[in-house]
C-alpha cells in the first residue's frame, strides 16, 4: 500500500502555527528566563495576537481547501477567527494584573490561553469531524488546566475536576457520533456526509439520526445548552475569573462554529428532525438560564446562567437553519464577546487580592463611590439585556428578526418574553450601584493601563455596534456558509 | 439640504448631557445652568416648526432621511405633521419646566441632569421617528433614564416602583418589536424590499387575520404606557415614588407615547383591526374613566390621587382615538397636550408644597388658601382646567371628545360624561380640604407662598392653559388636514379590507350553493 502525503498548505494554516508557536516559545521562556517579569510574556502573546489577526485578515475573501479537505479556510472561519483573536487579546489584557494580584503568576498561563486559541482556530476551520474533534480536545484540555489555575483554592479544583469529568463524558458522545455518521456514510468529511446524505436520501437512516443526536449532545455540553449545562455555574464560579471570562466568550464561540458547520453542510437534509431538537433545547436553555439567573447572588454565577441563556438566543437562529440565521449568529457572538467580556472586567477590577467582592451586594453604591466604573458597568449591563441603543440589542434584534422571517413567530415570542425576565437581574446591578448605600468601604480599585484598555475596547465594541453596525452586518452576511 | 431643525432640536439635550458629562460634579450651579440652557435651547429650536408649519398639507415637514443601517433597511427618517407637532412642543417645553423644577434637587445633580436630558432625547425622538426601528430604539432608549429617575432620586419605595415601571414596559415593547419584525417580513415578501420606513408600511395591505395579532402586539405596548385599565397599575407607584419633576415628565410625556402610539401606527397600519377592537377598547376606556375617577375620590395621598385622575383622563383620550371621526381625535390630540400641561402644573403644585411641608397627605393640610394665597390661585387654575371649565383649556379638549363619541354612540358618550362629572368631584373636593377650611395644622401656619423661581415654572404653564382655552384655533387648524388624511386613509383601507371579507364570505356563501345544488 502506498501512502501519498497530503500537500502541506502552509498558508492556510500559517495564523494556527504562529499562535502555536508563540505559545510554545512562551513556555519555553518562561523555563529559561525565570528573572524575567511575567507580564513580559502576556505583552508578548498580546503582539503576537494582534500579528495572527493581521495575517488573517489578507485571506479575506477565499476558499481554500487543504490537507486532503479536512482544514478549510473562507469567510465563515475567518470571522470566527476574528472573534477567537478578540476575546483571547481582550482576555490577555485583563489577566496580565489579575494573575499577580492573585497570586498565579505563571508563564503557562498563557502558554494554555494560547493553545485553547489553536484549537478554537482548528474547530472553526475542520472541514472534517476528525480535524473538528482534534481543535475541540486541544480547547478542552487547556480549559480543564485554565479552571484549575488557582491550585491552592478548593473552589478552582473543584471547578477543573468538574469540567474535566463532565467534558470528557460529552465527549464521548460526540466520538461516538461521530463513529455512527462514518458508519453510516462511510466518511467523516463534512462536505462528503452531507453529499452522501443527498444522493442516498438517507434522511431517515437510523444510525445518521442517532449520530446527528449525540452530535448535540457534544455539541450541546460544550455551548452550555440546557440540559447539558449543570457544569457551568460551578465551573465559571470556581475558576479564576480571567479564566470564566475566556470560557464565556471564545470556546463558546468555537462551539457554535461547529455546530453551525456540521448541521448546516453535513446535515441539512435532516433539518426537518434536528431543527425540532434545538427547537425545544433552545427554549429549555433561555428559559432556565434566565429564570435560574434571577436567584444567583454571586456575580460570576449570575453571568454563568446568563451565559447559558444567551446560549438559548443562539440555538434559536441555529433552528431557522437559513443564512440570514447564521449571520445573525456571527454579529452576536462579536457582540457577545465584548459586552461580556466586559463585564468581567469589570468585576476583576473591583476585585482585590483575597477578597473578590463576588457578591452583588458588594456593589452597593459603587454608582457615587466610582461613578465612571458604575456607568461602565451599567452599560454592558443594559447592552446584555438587550435594550437600545447598545449592540447587544442589535444582537438580539437580528435573531428575532431571522426567527421571525424564517416562521418561528412562537420561538421568538419565547424569545422576548425571555429577554424581559432577563432584563430584571440585569437590572439589579444597576439597582444595587445606584439605588443602595454603600455597605463597606471600596477598595482601592486594580486598575493598570492594560485592564483599562481593555474597557475601552470592549464599551467601544458595545457602543459602536449598537450605533453603527452596518460594516460588521455586512461582513457577517458575506461570511454564511449558506448560499 | 436644508437645516436638520429636528433632529438639532431632538439631539441638543444629549449633547448638553455629554457636556455635563465633562464638568466636574461639585460645579453644581453651572451644571444646572448648563442642562437648562440646553433645554430651553431645545425649546427655542422646536419654535420655528410651529410658526413655519404649512397648514395646507397632510404630508411630513421638516423631513430628514438619511440611510442607517442599509443591510435592514433601516434609515434614520424623521419629520413632523399636525399630529406630532404639538407633542413635540409639549415635550421641549416640559422638559425646560421639570429642569427648573428640579432645582432644589441637593444629591448628585449631575446624574440627575444627564438622565433628564438624555430622557428628553428620547422622548423627543420618539415623536419625531418615521421609521420603525428608529421609533423602537428611541422608545427603549428612555427607558433607562426614567428608571434612574424614579429609582435614585425617588421616595421610600423607589426600587420597587422603578423596577415595576421598567418590566411593565419593557414586557409591552418587545411584543410590539416582534410586530414590528412581522410588519417588516410581510412587507419584504409584498415588495421584495427591505425596509422599516414607516411611510411605506403605510401603504401595506395586511391579510386580516395577521393584522389581528400585530395590533394587539402594539396594543399592549401602547395600552401599558397609555396606562388603560387593566394595565395601569405601574403608574400609581411610579408617581409617588418619582420626584416632581419625573413626575411631570410621566404625566405629561411618556403616557401621551402610548396613546400617539395608537394614532401613528395602529390606526393607519392596521385599520380593520382597530375597528374590530373599538367595542372592546371603548369599554375598557369607559371603565378607565369612571374607575380611575371613583379610585382618585378616595385617595389620602394627593399624587396618589392625581396618579388616578390620570388614567380617568387618559380614558378620554382613547375614547376619542377609537371614535374615527375628526372631532373625536382632534379632541384626543389637543387632550393630550391639556393633560400634559394641567396634570404637569398639578405634580408641580404639588411638589412645591411638598418641599415645603415634606408630606402629601391631604389630612396634613387645610386651609392653606389663608397662608399661601397665590399658589392657592394658581392651584385653583389648575384644578379647573383639570377639570374642564369652559374657557380653560381642558374643556375644549373633553369637549371635542364627548362630541365625537356622541355621534358615534351615544351609551359611550353618556357613560363618559359621568367621568366629567367625577372629574369635578374629586378634584373640587380635594381643594377644598387642602385649602379652605380652618389653618388648623401648626405646621402650615409658617409656609411661605411662592417664590420668583416656582413664578416662572408655574406663569407659562397657566398662560397656555387660559391661550387653549380660550383661543385653540391655532392648534386646531394645524391639526385639521393631518387629522382629515389619517381619517380617509383608514377608511379607505378598511374598506378595502371590509370588501375583501365580504366577497370571500360570498365566495364562500355561492360555494356552499353550489354544493347544495
Amino acid at each position: 500500500m502506498e501512502i501519498t502525503v497530503p500537500p502541506f498548505d502552509i498558508k492556510s494554516i500559517a495564523p494556527i502555527i504562529l499562535v502555536t508557536i508563540t505559545g510554545i516559545v512562551v513556555l519555553i521562556t518562561d523555563v529559561f528566563l525565570k528573572k524575567l517579569p511575567k507580564e513580559t510574556l502576556g505583552y508578548f502573546s498580546f503582539l503576537a495576537v494582534l500579528i495572527t489577526g493581521v495575517i488573517i485578515s489578507s485571506q479575506l475573501g477565499t476558499t481554500v481547501y487543504s490537507f486532503s479537505n479536512t482544514f478549510v479556510v473562507d469567510d465563515f472561519s475567518i470571522f470566527f477567527n476574528f472573534i477567537f483573536l478578540i476575546s483571547t487579546a481582550i482576555v490577555i489584557l485583563m489577566s496580565v494584573t489579575y494573575l499577580r494580584q492573585e497570586g498565579i503568576n505563571y508563564g503557562e498561563y498563557y502558554t494554555l490561553i494560547l493553545f485553547a486559541t489553536v484549537g478554537m482556530m482548528l474547530m472553526a476551520g475542520g472541514a472534517d469531524l476528525i480535524t473538528i474533534f482534534l481543535g475541540l480536545e486541544i480547547m478542552s484540555i487547556s480549559l480543564y488546566v485554565l479552571a484549575g489555575f488557582r491550585r491552592d483554592r478548593l473552589d478552582s479544583n473543584e471547578a477543573s475536576l468538574k469540567y474535566f469529568l463532565l467534558g470528557a463524558f460529552s465527549t464521548c458522545f460526540l466520538l461516538y457520533g461521530i463513529a455512527l455518521l462514518y458508519g453510516a456514510t462511510g466518511t467523516t468529511n463534512i462536505n462528503e456526509i452531507g453529499t452522501f446524505i443527498t444522493n442516498n436520501h438517507a434522511y431517515s437512516n437510523p444510525m445518521i439520526i442517532m449520530g446527528t443526536c449525540l452530535l448535540i449532545i457534544g455539541f450541546g455540553f460544550k455551548t452550555a445548552s440546557v440540559p447539558f449545562h449543570k457544569w457551568a455555574p460551578d465551573v465559571y464560579q470556581g475558576a479564576p475569573t480571567s479564566v470564566t471570562a475566556f470560557m464565556s466568550a471564545g470556546p463558546k464561540a468555537a462551539a457554535f462554529a461547529v455546530f453551525l458547520r456540521v448541521f448546516l453542510v453535513s446535515l441539512p437534509g435532516l433539518e426537518t428532525k434536528w431543527s425540532v431538537i434545538l427547537w425545544v433545547m433552545s427554549v429549555l436553555t433561555m428559559t432556565v438560564g434566565n429564570v435560574v439567573a434571577i436567584t444567583q447572588t454571586n456575580i460570576k454565577r449570575m453571568l454563568a446562567y446568563s451565559s447559558i441563556a444567551h446560549a438559548g438566543y443562539v440555538l434559536m437562529a441555529i433552528v431557522t437553519a437559513s443564512s440570514l440565521g447564521t449571520a445573525s449568529i456571527l454579529f452576536y457572538l462579536l457582540v457577545y464577546v465584548f459586552m461580556n467580556l466586559g463585564a468581567f472586567a469589570v468585576i476583576m477590577v473591583l476585585g482585590k487580592k483575597g477578597k473578590e467582592n463576588l457578591q452583588i451586594d458588594d456593589y452597593s453604591g459603587l454608582g457615587y463611590k466610582h461613578p465612571v466604573l458604575a456607568i461602565t458597568m451599567s452599560i454592558f449591563m443594559f447592552s446584555l439585556a438587550g435594550i437600545p441603543p447598545f449592540a447587544g440589542f442589535m444582537g438580539k434584534f437580528y435573531i428575532f428578526s431571522s426567527a421571525i422571517k424564517s416562521g418561528y413567530i412562537v420561538l421568538a415570542i419565547i424569545g422576548v418574553i425571555n429577554s424581559v425576565i432577563s432584563v430584571y437581574y440585569y437590572l439589579r446591578v444597576t439597582v444595587v450601584m445606584y439605588m443602595k448605600q454603600p455597605v463597606r468601604e471600596f477598595a482601592p480599585l486594580s486598575l493598570s493601563p492594560f485592564i483599562i484598555l481593555a474597557l475601552i475596547i470592549t464599551i467601544w465594541g458595545t457602543i459602536h455596534l449598537g450605533i453603527f453596525p452596518s460594516r460588521i452586518i455586512e461582513f457577517a452576511q458575506e461570511s454564511v456558509l449558506l448560499p | 439640504m436644508s437645516f436638520p431643525i429636528l433632529t438639532v432640536a431632538t439631539f441638543l439635550p444629549l449633547a448638553g448631557a455629554i457636556w455635563i458629562l465633562f464638568i466636574d460634579k461639585k460645579k453644581e450651579e453651572k451644571i444646572k445652568q448648563i442642562a437648562l440652557v440646553t433645554s430651553i435651547g431645545a425649546f427655542i429650536m422646536s419654535l420655528p416648526l410651529y410658526f413655519n408649519f404649512n397648514l395646507t398639507t397632510h404630508e411630513f415637514q421638516f423631513v430628514e432621511n438619511i440611510p442607517w443601517i442599509k443591510e435592514f433597511g433601516i434609515s434614520y427618517h424623521v419629520g413632523i405633521d399636525g399630529i406630532s407637532l404639538f407633542l413635540f412642543l409639549l415635550t421641549s417645553f416640559l422638559t425646560c419646566i421639570a429642569i427648573l423644577a428640579s432645582w432644589t434637587i441637593k444629591e448628585r445633580i449631575k446624574e440627575y441632569m444627564i438622565s433628564m436630558l438624555v430622557l428628553a432625547t428620547g422622548m423627543l425622538g420618539v415623536f419625531i421617528s418615521l421609521d420603525l426601528f428608529l421609533f423602537y430604539v428611541f422608545w427603549e432608549l428612555m427607558l433607562i433614564p426614567m428608571y434612574l429617575l424614579i429609582g435614585v432620586w425617588g421616595g421610600p419605595r423607589r426600587i420597587y416602583a422603578t423596577i415595576k415601571f421598567f418590566i411593565y414596559t419593557m414586557a409591552g415593547s418587545v411584543l410590539m418589536l416582534l410586530a414590528i419584525l412581522a410588519i417588516h417580513t410581510l412587507n419584504y415578501k409584498e415588495t421584495g424590499e427591505h425596509t422599516f420606513d414607516l411611510l411605506k408600511m403605510y401603504d401595506l395591505d395586511i391579510p386580516m387575520g395577521t393584522q389581528f395579532w400585530l395590533f394587539l402586539a402594539f396594543f399592549f405596548a401602547f395600552a401599558i404606557k397609555v396606562p388603560m385599565f387593566p394595565f395601569h397599575t405601574w403608574l400609581p407607584d411610579a408617581h409617588v415614588e418619582a420626584p416632581t419633576a419625573g413626575s411631570v415628565i410621566l404625566a405629561g410625556v411618556l403616557l401621551k407615547m402610548g396613546t400617539y402610539g395608537f394614532i401613528r401606527f395602529s390606526l393607519p397600519l392596521f385599520p380593520y383591526a382597530s375597528h374590530q377592537f373599538v367595542p372592546f377598547i371603548a369599554w375598557l376606556a369607559l371603565i378607565g374613566i369612571i374607575y380611575g375617577a371613583l379610585v382618585a375620590m378616595v385617595q389620602e395621598d394627593l399624587k396618589k390621587l392625581i396618579a388616578y385622575s390620570s388614567v380617568s383622563h387618559l380614558g378620554f383620550v382613547m375614547l376619542g382615538i377609537f371614535v374615527f371621526n375628526i372631532q373625536g381625535l382632534e379632541g384626543s390630540i389637543l387632550q393630550m397636550v391639556n393633560h400634559g400641561l394641567s396634570t404637569g402644573a398639578l405634580f408641580l403644585l404639588v411638589g412645591m408644597i411638598y418641599e415645603r411641608r415634606h408630606t402629601r397627605m391631604i389630612a396634613d393640610f387645610g386651609g392653606l388658601a389663608k397662608q399661601i394665597p397665590i399658589f392657592a390661585v394658581f392651584f385653583m387654575i389648575v384644578t379647573l382646567s383639570s377639570i374642564g371649565l369652559p374657557g380653560l383649556n381642558g374643556f375644549v379638549g373633553e369637549f371635542l371628545v364627548l362630541l365625537g363619541t356622541f355621534k358615534s354612540n351615544v351609551l359611550n358618550a353618556t357613560f363618559a360624561t359621568t367621568g366629567v362629572v367625577l372629574s369635578a368631584c374629586y378634584m373640587l373636593w380635594m381643594f377644598q380640604r387642602v385649602m379652605f377650611n380652618k389653618l388648623s395644622n401648626k405646621k402650615n401656619q409658617n409656609m411661605a407662598d411662592i417664590n420668583s423661581r416656582e413664578w416662572a415654572i408655574i406663569l407659562p404653564i397657566v398662560i397656555l392653559i387660559f391661550w387653549i382655552g380660550i383661543y385653540p384655533k391655532p392648534i386646531i387648524s394645524r391639526l385639521d388636514s393631518s387629522v382629515n388624511h389619517l381619517l380617509t386613509r383608514v377608511d379607505e383601507k378598511y374598506k378595502t379590507t371590509l370588501n375583501k371579507v365580504t366577497k370571500d364570505k360570498e365566495k364562500l356563501a355561492l360555494k356552499e350553493d353550489n354544493v347544495w345544488k
